[in-house]
């Protein structure tokens, strides 16, 4: 089987981050993956498009969101990338930190890259300031007894 | 589709000073907000000392939840309270888990 390649943009609005999951979980189906994982790869995703709403356009601005990912049937893996056109990151390793979050007052806790580190298999960021974010994740959906 | 339905409190019981309180649908960032004003309003009254929440039926947590808890619980422990979990999905255990929830919030059946 060959690779399949899905990208699609939107609208960096609250209402596209429940889209951006129903979007993964279904292009995911085609590997069979359990509810677990369907769930792991939601989160995961759900935690970077967060990001891009409420980090990368900050006091209302409104920019685009992509979300792309990449089924490698030979592999069992899906990879995924979320990216934005945003304020992006002056410091990669300190947002990464568990309980880093420059949002204390909006009741942010600083743990969306701590999720998306444990969901999938990898996380790879890279961000230029006054640039962008780019989010690439990766993880092993094959070996596994498919429950539907 | 009932799968994707954003999370809002259902079915709430007072007794004593004790607020018990049902979750249901997703909670993420764009649901968070309304969640949060129903639980404050919820445990407005200084005399609510303990917050249950019943997980049961939430479909979808991510680290917005997070931030709902702890904003909550910051709230009732100025006054000496506390808050209870229960009937959580294996993801959001995870995630409870993975950011220190457990030390500040307790899990009750
Ligand atoms: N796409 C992005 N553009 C700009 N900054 C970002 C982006 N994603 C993350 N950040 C920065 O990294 C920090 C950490 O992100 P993380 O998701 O771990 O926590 P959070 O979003 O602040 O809180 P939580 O996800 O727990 O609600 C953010 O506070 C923000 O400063
Ligand atoms: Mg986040």
């Amino acid at each position: 089987m060959e690779s399949n390649v899905m990208r699609l943009q939107f609208d960096s609005r609250p209402e596209n981050e429940s889209f951006a999951r129903v979007v993964i979980a279904a292009f995911l189906v085609q590997l069979n993956p359990t509810l677990e994982t369907v769930t792991d790869v939601k989160t995961a995703v759900s935690e970077a498009v967060t990001n891009a709403v409420v980090h990368a356009y900050p006091r209302g601005g409104k920019g685009t969101i992509t979300l792309a990912a990449e089924l490698l049937p030979g592999e069992q893996t899906i990879r995924i990338e979320v990216s934005d056109e945003g304020v992006g990151i002056p410091d990669i390793d300190q947002a990464m930190e568990p309980l880093f979050t420059t949002q204390p007052e909006m009741e942010r806790s600083g743990m969306g890259f701590a999720v998306m580190q444990g969901f999938m298999d990898s996380l790879a960021v890279t961000s230029e300031v006054g640039k962008g974010t780019r989010v690439v994740m990766t993880k092993k959906v094959g070996g596994e007894t498919p429950e539907n | 589709m009932n799968e994707q339905r954003y999370a809002t409190a259902g079915k709430a019981t007072v007794t004593r000073d004790t607020v018990t309180v049902q979750l249901e649908g997703e909670l993420d960032h764009c649901s968070a907000d309304r969640v949060r004003a129903s639980l404050d309003a919820l445990i407005a009254d200084q005399h609510v000392k303990r917050l249950v929440i019943d997980l049961n039926g939430l479909s979808f947590m991510d680290s917005s939840g997070i931030g709902v808890i702890i904003g909550r619980y910051r709230t009732l422990s100025r006054r000496n309270g506390s808050i209870a979990v229960r009937g959580l999905s294996p993801q959001v255990d995870r995630i409870f888990q993975m950011s220190g929830l457990y030390q500040i919030v307790e899990k009750c059946r």
